[in-house]
């Protein structure tokens, strides 16, 4: 259970790999985590890791494909089935892609797209329907700014995102008033493995950035975090910007 | 679905809240309580989460009413939702008194035992589990069960935080008294040495004291404090023609349904600790009423409002006679952070009760009342509990609304025997709060 403070007892990371997702456990604290993964990956535990689970967690590894919508539910059962009520579950899998390849496959772009925000329809829902029976509990959703307006540069993975966001608010108001939560994080670009190799963008974030903000946001019962705050106020702009002048911004 | 809260405001979880009138309507309830269980509730004075159960569950108990008293023996038969207020009103002016009345009269009986309240007599009387004879338990099994101080379930019971099934009725010896007053003696120290030295010195010449401790002096007046100590007035104490069991509590002054976060700060509250200690003139003799000298908070109706929308948390640890380097340790860190708290209780404990999950044990308590808002307090908290553990204490389970599993396991080592009772009568963990979920008792 969560406690008087908005300290959190468990969490489930669906993408038990994800940089974003450690490092919120990581920020957290949790008493015991789910890590649901592939099979075959080793479970980013040892201190040596890029982003791993703090020592002194209790760390249960599940199997998990986010391609794979049918098994979602099963995973979020068995999940509660090893640490009891879930606190705080972080559907953190997702693929960013390049809209060049996107262009060249369609196929490819339509995999994505499935996994980026078929996925977490599947695993949201499910997560939902736990945490309403739990009558506590929050889904912590990792949105973009790239979801809030959707530009040409990527617009595939942008366009899952936006999905996705308007998902994630639909859904916390479907569980307003049952005790369940939806957050939704909206970070800017985050520098990390995902990002490798990409040229930051400006007011670009980090893993543990994001982290700060979500614990703060869980502490505080916010509905919606933007990473870094300030992308609120920019996003206010940019959400009203001329179709004309936005369709020429650089990235 | 209701939304439920301890005292302290904090973690509201949503229950579906039912009122049930007898003892048989409970077992059908507890029947049918479905997969989330099923938490009992009284008049919601647990600071915390042990009268909420998230997506189960909540029996409102204070549909369980009706008591009697024996004036030949001073033996109560309550159900268990009779508030300790109602009692008062209908004991007092019979000449007798509850046998340990708790900072609050609005606490119910099945509560009371629940938690195995102590009052300021402790180091004399012991809690409130040590004077109930036998109580009758709705198990999990629907059976209604009539125990007493032989049994393994009492124990398990009594401090038991309502996880062994719902207490429905208690039978408990009450104490005579010859007047409704207390003649109270009030005397400052200069810090927290000397107000140790003084209650070890004196607390045994009093039936009820208590210290309440400046926790913003610093420096060299770091604990200092103003004790309050009393017993039950003689007739020829009172004043001329004053009626010697009159029981009339002053009407209540509401707080503000809401208060800005932040109206108690380092300022105000430093500000009322300063007028506090100077307005407590060292006296001897003073006649007072037992509703001031008990219950002081009833005064003012939702007093936890005034903490704002972030709510509070009280603290309250004991820790054994040698554990006081433990007490001076908080003592002088809350002092040094300048954390606010608007209350802070000292007071000595005797010998505990058997009871499993009972809180008091011989040593001293404290209790700490601070806005759940603070900056920082997660982490300062975690560290008492550290130091608690680490001096045999313990942290009150009717109190706490954020300590950890792992801590709650350090600081009861009669958990493992508690759970092999629970087990035994409620296999299928029928009976759960999100206390019993946070700290997985």
């Amino acid at each position: 259970m969560r406690n008087a403070l908005g300290e959190v007892d468990t969490v489930l990371l669906l993408g038990g790999r994800s940089e974003i997702g450690l490092a919120i456990v990581e920020r957290l604290r949790p008493r015991r985590v789910v890590l649901a993964m592939r099979g075959g990956d080793e479970p980013p535990v040892s201190a040596g890791a890029e982003a791993h689970v703090p020592a002194g967690t209790e760390v249960h590894v599940l199997e998990f494909d986010a391609a794979r919508p049918e098994t979602h539910a099963g995973v979020i059962e068995a999940a509660a089935g090893l640490v009891g009520d879930l606190d705080v579950i972080i559907p953190a899998f997702g693929v960013l892609g390049s809209q060049a390849v996107y262009d060249a496959d369609p196929v490819a772009a339509a995999e994505a797209v499935a996994v980026n925000y078929g996925g977490h329809v599947s695993a949201g829902l499910a997560a939902a329907r736990r945490l309403r029976e739990q009558g506590h509990g929050t889904l912590v959703v990792l949105s973009s700014v790239a979801g809030v307006r959707v530009r040409r540069a990527n617009f595939v993975y942008g366009s899952a995102k936006a999905g996705l966001d308007g998902f994630a608010q639909g859904l916390g108001d479907a569980l307003y008033g049952s005790g369940a939560r939806v957050m939704v994080v909206r970070p800017g670009f985050v520098i990390g493995r995902m990002t490798r190799g990409m040229t930051p963008a400006p007011m670009a974030t980090t893993p543990a950035e994001v982290a700060a903000a979500v614990a703060a946001g869980l502490a505080s019962g916010a509905e919606v975090v933007w990473v870094p705050g300030r992308l609120r106020v920019l996003f206010a702009v940019m959400r009203i910007l001329p179709r004309a002048i936005w369709r020429r911004m650089p990235r | 679905m209701t939304f439920l809260t301890g005292w302290g405001r904090t973690a509201p979880t949503p229950a579906r809240v039912i009122r049930p009138r007898s003892t048989g309507q409970v077992a059908e309830l507890v029947g049918g309580a479905g997969g989330r269980g099923v938490a009992a509730r009284g008049l919601g004075r647990s600071y915390g989460d042990a009268a909420q159960n998230a997506g189960g569950l909540v029996l409102d108990c204070t549909g369980l009413t009706g008591w009697t008293l024996d004036e030949t023996t001073g033996t109560v038969t309550a159900a268990a939702g009779v508030g300790l207020h109602e009692l008062l009103a209908g004991l007092v002016p019979r000449g007798w008194f509850l046998p340990v009345s708790p900072g609050t009269r609005h606490v119910t009986v099945g509560g009371a035992i629940a938690a195995d309240v102590h009052g300021k007599n402790h180091h004399v009387d012991g809690s409130f589990g040590a004077h109930v004879r036998s109580l009758t338990l709705v198990t999990a099994d629907g059976a209604s069960r009539t125990l007493g101080p032989d049994d393994r379930l009492f124990w398990a019971t009594v401090g038991g935080m309502g996880l062994t099934g719902v207490i429905t009725e208690a039978v408990f010896r009450c104490v005579p008294i010859a007047t409704s007053r207390m003649r109270v003696d009030v005397e400052r120290t200069r810090d927290l040495d000397h107000t140790l030295e003084t209650m070890t010195a004196t607390d045994d010449r009093y039936r009820y004291t208590v210290a309440w401790i400046d926790l913003l002096a610093r420096g060299a007046r770091t604990g200092r404090s103003v004790l309050t100590r009393g017993d039950h007035a003689a007739p020829g104490e009172l004043p001329r023609g004053a009626d010697p069991l009159a029981y009339a509590p002053s009407a209540r002054l509401a707080a503000p349904p809401w208060a800005p976060n932040g109206l108690l700060n380092p300022v105000t509250v430093r500000a009322f600790n300063e007028v506090w200690y100077r307005k407590a003139r060292p006296r001897t003799g003073l006649v007072q009423r037992i509703a001031p000298f008990f219950h002081p908070l009833d005064a003012i109706d939702g007093w936890n409002r005034m903490y704002g929308s972030h709510g509070l948390v009280q603290y309250q640890f004991a820790v054994p006679f040698g554990g006081e380097g433990t007490l001076r340790r908080v003592v002088s860190r809350l002092s040094t952070d300048g954390v606010v708290s608007f209350l802070t209780v000292l007071k000595r404990f005797g010998p505990g009760t058997p009871g499993m999950l009972s809180f008091p044990l011989p040593g001293w308590t404290l209790a700490l009342d601070i806005p759940a808002g603070w900056p920082g307090l997660a982490g300062l908290l975690r560290e008492f509990d550290g130091w608690v553990a680490e001096s045999g204490g313990r942290v009150y389970l009717a109190k706490d609304s954020r300590m950890s599993a792992a801590s709650a396991a350090a600081m009861y080592p009669r958990l493992p025997e508690w759970r092999k009772v629970r087990d035994e009568v409620d296999p299928d963990g029928v009976f759960r709060s999100d206390l019993a979920r946070r700290l997985a008792l």
